[in-house]
Parts: C-alpha cells; sequence; structure tokens
C-alpha cells in the first residue's frame, strides 16, 4: 500500500517534471543573416525609434559611458545583479543573427533566440503585451542600429536562481499573455495610453510593488514601488504629490522632466524623461491621459492641501525673510536646510527671483513620499550634471554631513514642506542608503 | 560659538551658524585660497575637505563642521615648501586665471588620497563637479596625474605629505 | 592722500598673509606713482646715442586695445606715429621704464594681467633687452596715473602694443645707460656692454644701473628704431620661463580683487532687477534695516543695494531685499524660438567690407549656405567683483577692468568728477574672455561707495548676476555662396552677415550697467562698429584664401534684444566658423581633400606653413577612422588677418543614437611671430580650444519674453572634464626676430570649424547651428 501510494507520487512527481520540461524547454531559432536597412520602410523606423525610446531600451541597456543599446549595466535586484545584454546587431555577442520571430519571442516569452530564458529584470512580462506591427517597428530599428561588439559581464546570482531554467515556474505563476484590452467607454486617448503604460511603456515595473519572488502585485498596480533602491511614487489614488496630477501637468512634467506646480524628474525617473522627448506629442498626451485616470478623481481633502502647498511655497522662508527671524530656526536641521539648501529651494516666490525654473521644497512629492529613501538619496547624492545639457544640478551632501545631519535635514524637511506626519527610524534609512543598501520602508513609514 | 578645525588648527568663531563655511575661511580667519563662484554648488570653486571628503564650502554651514577637520589648499603647503599637489600644478603651469585651481587641487586631494593610482577616467569622472572657463583642463588634469606620482613616490619613501589629517 | 594711506596699510595687511607670492598689483601702483617729483632731479641727460643695428619691431594692425570701446580714453592719441608699438601714444621712455638708485627696475605697463600670462612674458622682454635677470624687473600693470594708456587689453594686443614698446624701451634704455656709463668711464659706447644690470668696461670695470642712473629719470622720447638683441643671443626671450603669478595662485595667496581686504573694509550686494529694464516701484525696507551687519540700504532710482559689516551678510539682506521688491517688468525679449527671423528684420546699416574682382573662368559649380549662433556667455567662473573707496573727493577703484583709463573715463561722467580725482587700478579677476561684469561692477561699487563714504565698499556679483546681466557676445546670421570651376578653383565667394555690435564697452557712463537703473540714468551710446582691418562684427570676415571675385557686407544691426559687447574673437568665432566650415562644403564639391583645397587657394607662405604643420603633426594624410563614428576636421584663420596664424585638426567621435559629439584629439599649429614664452602660448591656443570646444559644442544663452532663464550652470552648461578630448597638442612655428603676433584669440574660430567638419566627416551630415548639441546633430543625422 505504502509502496503503491509511494509509486503514485514518484510517478506524478515525475510527470510533473516532465509537463515543466516541456513547458519550459524552448528550441533554438535558427540564426539568420542580418537584414539590410533598405528592408525595412522609413517610416517603420521612425515608428521603431519612438517606440524604442518609450520601451526605454537604453535606459537598462546601456552602460555608464558605454555605447547605446550595446548591454552591459549591472541591474541590481532584490535577487542578485543582472547584467543587461548587447541588442545591437552584432553578430556575436548582440542580435544580429536573431530573425524577427526570435525577437518576438523574447519580447513576448523571454526566451532568448538559442533558447535560454531571460530573466525578468528585462521586462517581457510587459512586452507579451505588445503589438506585433510595434515589435515589428523596434526590431526594424534594432537592426538598422550600428553593430558594437560588447560580451555582458557574467551575472551574480546565487544558486538555484543562477538555473535559468526555474523562469519557468516563474512564467508559469506570472506571465499573464494576454492583450491589453480596449475599454470602448473610454475615449482613444486613454485606451491608446494604457496600452503603452501597461505594455512598452512598463511603468508599472517601478510603480507597482512586487511579490517575495519579485513579481508585480497585480491586484496593487501602480500602489508605488521601488527603483533602482528610490520609491517609485504611487500612480494611483495615493499619489504623494502635494498638488494634485493633473493630465496637463503631467503631460509638462514627462515632457520637458519639469512641472513648476510639482517637481524635476531625478533619479531613475531622470533617463526615462530624457527618453521621453523622442516621443510624438500624441503617444505622451496618452500616457498623461491614462495616469490622470489611475489617481482617479481628487476628493476636496487633497485639493485643500494642494492649496495649502502652493500657499507655502510661495511665502518667504528660512533664509529668505522679509527681515523676520524665523519660527524654525532653532529646529534641528533649520540651520544645514537655511544654508545647504535654501539658496536654491528659497520658499519664496519672489518677484525679483534670479532662478526662472527651480525646485520648490514645498510642491514636489520628495518630502510627501511615504518613505524618506528618495529625500536620503537626493541629500547624499545630489543631481548629477548631465553632460553639455541645462538640467537641474543639485550638489550631493554625503561628504559634508552626518548621518544624523542628513536624518536631521530629512525631518526638517518634512516637517515643513509636507502636511503629512513624520517619518520614522529616518536614521536607520540615512545608514542603510549611504552604505548601499535599501531602507526598510516598512519601519519609516509614519 | 563655534570651534572649527582647519588644517589641524583650531578657530573659535562667533559667526551665524547658518553661515556658509566659505564665507568664514575667506571673513573670519583670512584665507584666500577657497573661492566664490556659484554659490549653488555646481561650479567648485569653493571646494575644501572635510574628513578627507571634498565638499562645497559654499552651501556648507559651519554648525555643521564642529569637531570635524577642514583642509584648504592652505594646508597643502607653503608658497616656500609646496606640497605634492601644489608642486605638481607649478611644475605644468596648470592655471591661466587660476581662480578655479584652489578647487580643482582639492577636489584632487580628496581622490589621490584614498587612491594613489587612479586611472585617467578615474580622475575624469570625479572632477565633473569642477568648472574652469580658461580651458585648462588638459594641464589639470597632468597635473593630477603629476601629483599622484608624488605621492605614490613618497608613499614608497615612507615621506607622504597630505596624508589624511 | 587717505586712500594712498589705506593702500600701504593693506600692504603690510599682506605681508601678514602666509603664502603671499608677490604683491598684487594694487600695493605695486601704490608705491609706484612718484615719478613726476622724480623727473624733477637730476643733470641733463645725454640722449645722443646712435641706434643702429636691427630695425625695431614694425607693427601691423589697427588701433591699440583691438578697435574696441570709444573716445580717447579706450584710443588714446598717437603722438608719434613713427614709433613701435605703444610708443606711438606713450613716447616717454620714463612711462615705461624707471631705474631706481638702488638699481631696482620698475616697468609699466598699461596692459592688464588677465590670466593670460602677460606679466611673464612683458618682464622675459624688459629683462632681455636691459640685460638683466628675469627676477630682477618689477611689472606694475595698469593703473590710471601710474602706467601709460594703453586703451583696452583686448584684441590679442598685449604683446604687439605692450611687448613692442617695452622691448623698444628696454633696448633703447640699454644703449642710454651705455653712453651714460661711457661719459663716466671715458670710453666710446661701442667697448661697452650691458650685462647682468650693470655696464661692463673691457678692462673689467663695471657701473651697476643704479649707480649709473643715480636717481635720475631719462627724460626723454623715444626713437623709432632700437638697436634690438640679435634673436640667436637670446637668452631670457623664448624661454619657458613660469609664470610669475601661479605659485601664489596655488598656495592662497592674495590674488585677485576678490581677495582684497582693506582695513575698515565693507560689504555690498547689487539688487538686480529680475530682467531688462524693470523699474523699482516700491519696496519696504525696514525689516532688512534691521538684520544683523546692515549698515545702510543704498536706492537711486532702480538701483538699489545694501552695505554690511561681513560679506554673508550682505546676501542674506541682498535676499531679503529681492523677496520685499516690488518691481514693474515688461516684455522687452524676442521670441527665442524665432530670434533668427526677427534679428534678420530689424533695422540695419549696410557696410561693404569688401568687393574685390578679377577675371576668371566660367563657374561649373556653386555651393550656398547659412549658418546661426546664438548669443553665448563670457561665463566668468568667479563673478565680477570690485572694491571702492570714496574719501576726500576723491574715488579709488580696484577693479579686473580690461581698460582702466576707459573705466575712469565713465566714472567720471558718471559721478561727475573730474580725472584727477578718480583713480582706477587694475587687479587681477578670475578670467574675463571680454567684456564681462568687470566694468559694471566697478560702478556698483563707486556707486556705492559715494553713498557709504570713507570706508572702502567691495562687491561681487551673485552668479545669477553675472549670467543674466553681463553683456553676451552677440548672436550672428551668415550666408555664404560660392562658386567653383571647372577645375575646382573658387572663382568667386559672397559673405553677408548680420551682426549686433561686439563693442559696448565703456567710455561713455551709459555704457555701464548700474547708470542706466538710476533715478536720473544715462543712456548707452549708440553702438559703432569697429572698422577694418581689425572688425566687429565682421572681423575675419575676408577670407585669407585667394579669391578672385569676392564681396563681403556686413549688416550692422542697431537693435540689441539683449544687451552684448565684446567677447573672445568678437565676430571672428562666428565668421570663421562659417568660412571655415564653407570651405569644406566647397572642397567636397571640388572632390578634393579639406587640406589640399586649402593649400590650392593659399598663397601666404605663413599660412600655409601652419597648415601643413598641423595636418603633418595630425597624420592627416595616412589617417583612417579607428572606430565607426570616428571623422576629423581642419580649419584655419588668421586672427583678424593680421595677428597669429592658426591651424587646427581635429579628430571627433559622434554617437549616432544620441548626435552626442566627442572630441578625441585636437592637433594644432601657430605662428605668433617671434615666440617670446612658448609655454604661455601653448596654453592660450590649449585653452581656446577647450573653451571654443564648449561654446561649439553646449552653449546658448535663453530667455523668454522677459527674462534671461540661463543664470547658473544648469541652465547655461559648458563644457565638463568628461567631455575634454584625450589630447590637445599644440606645435609652435617660431619665428625670431619677427613681430609679435596676438595669440590670444587665434584658436576660437579655427576650433570650431575644426569641429563641425569632423562631425560632417563622421556622420556625413553638416550641422550649421551652433551650438552641435546631441539634439540638433541628431535630427541631422536621422533614425
Amino acid at each position: 500500500m505504502v509502496r503503491r501510494i509511494l509509486l503514485a507520487i514518484v510517478l506524478i512527481l515525475v510527470i510533473g517534471a516532465a509537463i515543466f520540461v516541456a513547458l519550459g524547454w524552448k528550441p533554438a531559432i535558427a540564426p539568420v543573416d542580418r537584414p539590410q536597412a533598405s528592408a525595412f520602410k522609413p517610416e517603420v523606423l521612425s515608428r521603431g525609434a519612438q517606440l524604442a525610446a518609450l520601451g526605454d531600451c537604453t535606459v537598462c541597456h546601456t552602460a555608464p559611458g558605454g555605447r547605446p543599446f550595446a548591454g552591459g549595466l549591472a541591474v541590481e535586484t532584490p535577487f542578485g545583479t543582472i547584467h543587461s545584454t548587447d541588442i545591437t546587431p552584432d553578430p556575436e555577442t548582440g542580435i544580429g543573427r536573431w530573425s524577427e520571430a526570435a525577437f518576438k519571442r523574447a519580447m513576448r516569452e523571454g526566451v532568448s533566440r538559442d533558447g535560454h530564458h531571460l530573466y525578468p529584470a528585462f521586462p517581457y512580462d510587459h512586452f507579451t503585451r505588445t503589438k506585433d506591427e510595434d515589435i515589428s517597428a523596434i526590431y526594424a530599428f534594432l537592426m538598422t542600429r550600428q553593430p558594437v561588439s560588447a560580451k555582458a559581464p557574467a551575472n551574480d546570482l546565487p544558486f538555484p536562481l543562477n538555473v535559468r531554467f526555474i523562469l519557468t515556474g516563474w512564467n508559469l505563476l506570472f506571465l499573464h499573455r494576454d492583450p491589453v484590452a480596449d475599454d470602448p467607454s473610454q475615449p482613444e486617448a486613454w485606451n491608446r495610453g494604457k496600452y503603452l503604460v501597461e505594455s512598452l511603456g512598463h511603468c508599472g515595473a517601478c510603480h507597482t510593488p512586487r511579490n517575495a519572488l519579485g513579481a508585480e502585485k497585480r491586484a496593487h498596480a501602480f500602489a508605488g514601488g521601488v527603483a533602482d533602491r528610490w520609491t517609485a511614487p504611487a500612480l494611483d489614488g495615493a499619489s504623494p504629490a502635494p498638488v494634485p496630477w493633473t493630465q496637463e501637468s503631467l503631460f509638462t512634467y514627462l515632457k520637458t522632466g519639469f512641472e513648476t506646480q510639482h517637481s524635476f524628474a531625478a533619479g531613475p525617473m531622470a533617463p526615462v524623461v530624457s527618453d521621453l522627448r523622442a516621443v510624438s506629442d500624441d503617444d505622451v498626451q496618452a500616457i498623461s491621459v491614462y495616469i490622470a485616470s489611475l489617481m482617479g478623481p481628487v476628493p476636496p481633502p487633497r485639493q485643500q492641501e494642494g492649496q495649502r502647498a502652493v500657499e507655502m511655497a510661495t511665502q518667504a522662508g528660512l533664509g529668505f525673510t522679509r527681515g523676520a527671524p524665523d519660527q524654525s530656526r532653532d529646529e534641528p536641521g533649520a540651520a544645514l536646510y537655511a544654508s545647504a539648501c535654501g539658496w536654491c529651494h528659497y520658499n519664496a516666490d519672489s518677484k525679483g527671483s534670479s532662478f526662472a525654473s527651480r525646485q520648490k521644497l514645498g510642491l514636489g512629492s520628495v518630502s510627501s513620499m511615504p518613505d524618506p529613501s528618495n529625500l536620503i538619496h537626493v541629500i547624499l547624492e545630489g543631481i548629477p550634471p548631465v553632460e553639455g545639457e541645462a538640467t537641474p544640478i543639485m550638489p550631493g551632501f554625503a561628504g559634508s554631513f552626518t548621518d544624523r545631519q542628513v536624518a536631521d535635514l530629512a525631518n526638517y524637511a518634512r516637517a515643513h514642506f509636507s502636511t503629512r506626519p513624520a517619518w520614522k527610524n529616518v536614521d536607520d534609512a540615512v545608514k542603510a542608503i549611504r552604505s548601499g543598501k535599501d531602507i526598510d520602508r516598512s519601519a519609516s513609514r509614519p | 560659538m563655534i570651534t572649527l578645525n582647519v588644517n589641524g588648527r583650531d578657530h573659535q568663531v562667533d559667526s551665524d551658524p547658518t553661515t556658509p563655511l566659505l564665507y568664514v575661511l575667506r571673513d573670519e580667519l583670512q584665507m584666500n585660497a577657497a573661492k566664490f563662484g556659484c554659490g549653488l554648488g555646481q561650479c567648485g570653486s569653493c571646494t575644501v575637505m572635510v574628513d578627507g571628503q571634498a565638499i562645497f564650502s559654499c552651501v556648507t554651514p559651519i554648525t555643521a563642521l564642529q569637531g570635524r577637520k577642514i583642509k584648504t589648499v592652505e594646508g597643502l603647503g607653503t608658497i616656500d615648501r609646496p606640497g605634492p599637489m601644489q608642486r605638481a600644478f607649478m611644475e605644468e603651469q596648470a592655471a591661466q586665471c587660476g581662480y578655479c585651481i584652489p578647487g580643482m587641487m582639492m577636489r584632487a586631494q580628496a581622490l589621490l588620497e584614498t587612491n594613489h593610482n587612479p586611472s585617467e577616467a578615474d580622475i575624469r569622472d570625479h572632477m565633473r563637479t569642477n568648472l574652469c572657463r580658461c580651458g585648462t583642463q588638459m594641464r589639470i588634469l597632468a597635473a593630477v596625474r603629476r601629483a599622484a606620482g608624488y605621492m605614490r613616490e613618497a608613499k614608497g619613501t615612507g615621506q607622504e605629505q597630505g596624508t589624511k589629517s | 592722500m587717505s586712500a594712498l594711506k589705506s593702500i600701504a596699510a593693506a600692504a603690510s595687511l599682506f605681508g601678514q598673509t602666509p603664502g603671499d607670492p608677490e604683491p598684487a598689483a594694487h600695493v605695486e601702483a601704490g608705491t609706484g606713482p612718484s615719478r613726476r617729483s622724480v623727473l624733477v632731479g637730476g643733470g641733463s641727460l645725454v640722449v645722443g646715442f646712435s641706434l643702429f643695428g636691427n630695425q625695431a619691431l614694425a607693427q601691423e594692425g589697427g588701433q591699440n586695445g583691438g578697435g574696441e570701446g570709444t573716445g580717447a580714453a579706450a584710443h588714446p592719441e598717437e603722438k608719434a606715429p613713427a614709433l613701435p608699438g605703444s610708443l606711438k601714444t606713450n613716447p616717454q621712455l620714463d612711462s615705461w621704464i624707471r631705474i631706481d638708485a638702488d638699481g631696482a627696475i620698475t616697468v609699466f605697463t598699461g596692459k592688464a594681467e588677465l590670466g593670460q600670462g602677460i606679466k611673464t612674458a612683458l618682464s622675459q622682454l624688459a629683462a632681455e633687452e636691459l640685460g638683466v635677470e628675469f627676477k630682477a624687473i618689477r611689472l606694475v600693470t595698469a593703473s590710471t596715473g601710474v602706467t601709460p594708456n594703453e586703451g583696452y587689453t583686448a584684441g590679442s594686443h598685449s604683446m604687439q602694443d605692450s611687448g613692442t614698446a617695452i622691448m623698444n624701451a628696454a633696448a633703447q634704455v640699454r644703449e642710454i645707460l651705455i653712453g651714460m656709463a661711457g661719459t663716466k668711464l671715458n670710453l666710446p659706447a661701442e667697448q661697452l656692454k650691458a650685462e647682468n644690470a650693470a655696464i661692463v668696461a673691457p678692462d673689467g670695470r663695471k657701473l651697476g644701473y643704479g649707480e649709473i642712473v643715480a636717481g635720475q629719470r631719462f627724460n626723454t622720447q623715444a626713437q623709432p628704431t632700437s638697436k634690438l638683441r640679435d634673436p640667436l643671443n637670446f637668452t631670457i626671450i623664448g624661454q619657458e620661463i613660469p609664470r610669475v603669478d601661479i605659485p601664489g595662485k596655488v598656495t592662497g595667496g592674495v590674488a585677485y580683487v576678490q581677495d582684497l581686504r582693506l582695513p575698515g573694509m565693507v560689504h555690498a550686494r547689487v539688487v538686480r532687477p529680475p530682467s531688462y529694464g524693470a523699474q523699482l516701484t516700491a519696496i519696504d525696507t525696514s525689516a532688512v534695516e534691521k538684520l544683523p551687519g546692515v549698515l545702510k540700504i543704498v536706492r537711486d532710482g532702480s538701483f538699489l543695494a545694501v552695505v554690511t559689516a561681513k560679506e554673508f551678510q550682505a546676501v542674506t539682506a541682498m535676499r531679503a531685499l529681492q523677496v520685499a521688491a516690488e518691481w514693474q517688468e515688461r516684455p522687452s525679449l524676442p521670441n527665442q524660438s524665432t530670434y533668427y527671423k526677427t534679428f534678420r528684420s530689424l533695422p540695419s546699416d549696410y557696410r561693404l567690407i569688401l568687393d574685390s574682382h578679377a577675371p576668371t573662368a566660367p563657374a561649373a559649380k556653386t555651393v550656398s549656405a547659412t549658418f546661426h549662433r546664438p548669443h553665448q556667455s563670457h561665463g566668468s567662473i568667479g563673478p565680477s567683483c570690485a572694491v571702492a573707496h570714496f574719501t576726500g573727493g576723491k574715488m579709488t577703484v580696484w577693479t579686473h577692468t580690461q581698460g582702466v583709463y576707459p573705466l575712469r573715463k565713465a566714472l567720471t561722467e558718471l559721478l561727475a568728477l573730474p580725472d584727477e580725482q578718480v583713480q582706477c587700478i587694475h587687479t587681477e579677476g578670475s578670467g574675463c574672455y571680454g567684456h564681462n561684469g568687470a566694468d559694471d561692477v566697478a560702478a556698483d561699487a563707486a556707486l556705492i561707495a559715494r553713498a557709504f563714504p570713507d570706508k572702502p565698499v567691495r562687491v561681487q556679483w551673485m552668479r545669477e548676476d553675472e549670467h543674466g546681466w553681463e553683456p553676451y557676445g552677440s548672436a550672428m546670421i551668415t550666408e555664404l555662396s560660392g562658386s567653383l570651376d571647372a577645375g575646382g578653383k573658387i572663382v568667386d565667394f559672397q559673405f553677408e552677415v548680420w551682426s549686433n555690435t561686439h563693442n559696448g564697452r565703456p567710455g561713455p557712463a551709459g555704457n555701464l550697467l548700474a547708470a542706466q537703473y538710476l533715478e536720473k540714468p544715462f543712456t548707452p551710446a549708440p553702438p559703432t562698429p569697429i572698422p577694418q582691418p581689425e572688425g566687429g562684427g565682421d572681423r575675419n570676415s575676408i577670407p585669407l584664401y585667394h579669391i578672385p571675385n569676392a564681396k563681403v557686407v556686413e549688416h550692422f544691426v542697431k537693435t540689441m534684444p539683449l544687451r552684448v559687447s565684446a567677447m573672445r574673437g568678437l565676430g571672428a568665432y562666428m565668421n570663421i566658423f562659417s568660412i571655415e566650415s564653407f570651405m569644406d562644403e566647397m572642397a567636397v564639391a571640388a572632390g578634393a581633400d579639406p587640406v589640399e583645397f586649402r593649400l590650392r587657394h593659399m598663397e601666404d607662405a605663413r599660412a600655409r606653413d601652419v597648415i601643413s604643420k598641423a595636418a603633418e603633426e595630425f597624420g592627416w594624410s595616412s589617417w583612417k577612422a579607428s572606430a565607426p563614428g570616428r571623422g576629423r576636421g581642419f580649419a584655419f584663420a588668421r586672427y583678424k588677418n593680421l595677428g597669429a596664424y592658426c591651424a587646427i585638426a581635429a579628430e571627433v567621435e559622434v554617437e549616432r543614437e544620441t548626435g552626442a559629439v566627442r572630441p578625441v584629439r585636437f592637433v594644432a599649429a601657430t605662428d605668433s611671430g617671434q615666440v617670446v614664452n612658448p609655454n604661455g602660448i601653448r596654453n592660450q591656443v590649449e585653452g581656446a580650444i577647450v573653451q571654443s570646444s564648449s561654446w561649439t559644442l553646449f552653449e546658448q544663452v535663453t530667455y523668454d519674453n522677459t527674462r534671461i532663464s540661463s543664470r547658473t550652470w544648469s541652465t547655461y552648461p559648458i563644457l565638463r572634464f568628461p567631455a575634454l578630448p584625450d589630447t590637445v597638442e599644440v606645435h609652435i612655428i617660431d619665428r625670431p626676430g619677427l613681430p609679435f603676433l596676438g595669440t590670444g584669440e587665434c584658436g576660437q574660430g579655427p576650433t570650431s570649424a575644426a569641429l563641425a567638419n569632423a562631425v560632417a566627416n563622421a556622420v556625413g551630415v553638416r550641422v550649421r547651428d551652433l551650438p552641435l548639441t546631441p539634439n540638433r546633430v541628431k535630427t541631422a543625422i536621422g533614425v
């Protein structure tokens, strides 16, 4: 009897394994010669260029100082470090010998031409929903880039994660290959926006929280996530922006990287908006329409909070008094704020102000986020200059301030540039970020 | 009163605690090297070292610097006994107007104190916070390489100057 | 005298400063100006010395100071047109060289040290011709009433004007000393020689210079020719003498006007309007008056400033005033996106610069092109600064102006003071590259000091003041057309340039910024072009190439939507960018190699030499792209067609995907005539290449309809270290005995065209609009 039961279990396991292997095993797709550029229509190429920009291919597939699309960027995940690969049409290190079918399979199923599984750091769980003709256009665009020979460094993942085959299970659990469904009750721009956001734009990759196995929690889509140890703010009703976003303000922000009632794009969002400059106004507008709808109608308390934030931001603040001493000057962090921050982030809408576009701290979401990680990142690391481009520059204060001082400054900013309750355990968060670790978000929330 | 330790000496300063270090160095301590360039931490003319790291003194209030070690160009050597970084800049004739140079030297010093053998890319990347308008950067790079050589030599003979104070 | 007293006090203060290498200019000036009294002493001098030997270095070229500025202060009268260099305007030898009884030698120049190293180079000239050690020369730079008036330190004229004057004056003084020693020793001059600050007789007797002069003055006018030393025997000229100012600058010495700390000195900041022409309508200063350290708030019309005890207090009070001030602004600026169209439609003067004709073969091909340059910023790293002291009715201003005499002229008009009651003492500032805020901040300081007398007032601009208010380099448009004959030779060339003035300097008080905002404002002087041969907007608009039929026209646009003035190279930067880009376009049309095409049209032997030298050192003929996206470009110009020759070959790497241009290497060849300090020449040309790369690749002033928006390094990005080329080489062709040719600006133009040509070579697209931003290059490349 026991033997029978054991035999049955073994049989089930073997059959299960066989099914698993059958499902997971993917054949190599035969190599092809790289198609000539003349094989593609110019309008397909330019559409491919825009779609590739929308998909942020270069953000991950470019190493610091490296050639675009040549890969080599170390992407840190909670599971280990994964290196992006060469997606230029180099025949050896790139995708030069990939047929369009092979490329489509990679985008749809997360499988390389030779049949090995790709890690979902490559967001095929989003790209799988991309329309055929869009994948074709991106293929055409990539195959007409200059080939760059660039072998990606080996990934650094522990066993058993370094066995790619286990991704079969991940895909079984989390890869939903359903196309993005149109909602006929919504306007065309909304539907277009939804498609772009959910597929190529892969906004949820950062802005949706992930489960223990690293998959997006679909039930909590756009509730806020993590990107490169920065907090990616919620894009739903929980958006931390002091002044509620509108479709217009989102468009300006995404298209130019700055919006006066909000903030500059910084951290991992900076390269995203940089890419969006190449995307058509219509598509960026569509994205704005959809994101604004995710955030939903603005309840009156949020409206009032927004008005308060605007009022606060136009009042003279520390360092920019009309002469009267500021009540807050004896608080820890006040003196640091006054001369380290106040020169740019002065809280007054002075008519004689010399800076056309500067960040008013009370309007950016950085002080209103549920946790202090972004504020600490930006205090320590600053915002580096982009070579030859007019972009915000902020000095990093890692060398200037101790952990205690950074925490004081963060607490001061929270108290004075946000209406939300104080964060907890800010000191621990500073220590973690300074030592290159992520913070314990749940421990720092108010 | 705030006590500032600059180049190994303590100074009592009674300026407002929000005063950026730059103004205290220049106005109270009558030191010339650190310069006002932008007041926003965007150009590096005001760079000094605090506890071994390069910082922008124009946006660092003195209240943050109690009990910490501040180093300026004046602490690298004198005109009669220049330190390796200063010698390197003199020998490379690495200045035109020279206004940005003290900030460049302190920025480079912070790198070389932790890494005597930086690559060319390391140096260029490290120096990106500092601007020179005369276009002297090629010489500045040469001077930093030369200073690195001096520091390596000095380490080899156990007579290193400009170690972490 | 109290100003002098405070200077002397300052001198002693500096004496206590550790690491002060070299007395700053103001100290020298303070101890210098007693020439008049010395002239009275001493008997008559024998001036009948012989002046055989070498011809004096004849100088080509236009007016002293590059033709910039207006009025007598900017262009001192030529009292002796036959004399070399600035001896024309200041013929008295005593104006240039003084030898004290103790043998101390002081040399005076009306030019200013701007970081170009002229203190060192001018001292080398004096030491060589006087026969003394380099270290024996004490050089006093531009200071009114103390040094000769040499107009502006501009237009790459310092070596041509002042260098030539000092070299000849030194040679003549040496011969006078020999003559005087001969009288004392009873020996003919031919038997005597000048050696190590003494005149030596064949029998070993020697007389020191101090001994010979014995406190007398030469009291004689210079002669047209001098007995210059044979260049073959130079021991100091041509040597890489280290710069005299660098040791102090790298050890924390007092080096700049920003470092001046006069006894009792107070600090001030100006609250500038938010935009051009804004009027201060209301301000409640009562709260700001109570801020710590506030001594006085100065208001005169829309000119608003605050004086405090400490510098940071001034900054804090200035910010508070900014918040308190109410301004009435008006949208006075054009729409930037359509600026060039607007600019072309503004009223302009038609100036025919060149119209030459000669018979040629018939034209077989015609090429034409239009180029644009936006407004660009000097962007000095140290914002402008001045110290002014008004006491006993006398105003003393320590300033990094490029022209102490023209500034004094402007200040006397602004303050309604006579010449003798205003002294301007040049004290180094951060590099200026032309007319930046230096004169304006001097006017600010003078106005504040007049309202707050008896204490020296130090004023420094904030970064946003410098970026927002400096007079920019003018935006320009050029239109070119050229025809080639069947053999690929240029038969016809048409060039039109639209430009504002490049000459908004004081002289007239109305050209000082603060003067325009006073209760009783001064009006800026109407803009005037700088005539050829130097030119302003038309500088270098005449190609040096041999072209049989050529027509060059400047449309001198008198309306200035943005405040503009001289910026390094003036119109030459844009004109050379256009002409040298266009030469490549014509070379392509002719199917010719760009270097060979230039040589094909060049008859000037020295020009041919630098072109060949740069090409050879670059490895032009054997060059091949070592990687995709690499390209090479070449350009040449002789600055102003009068100054240094400069050819530059550039290699770049263009990232097709982004349009980003990375310079890989530059190889330059220059001919500056007689080389005085090769390291100095290399430093200037290297700097020009890097600076011009930044202008060419990245820079443009931005604005909305009312305000300038590029007011920080974030909104006006310039080159940072990672964008530097791998290498910059400068090869000098020395021309011993030939006149000095101004070098400071020779690299600006050729660098820009070499880059554009290299981009075209790398990716096959021509970008004719500056700057060559990634966006622009990528747009030209396409997908």
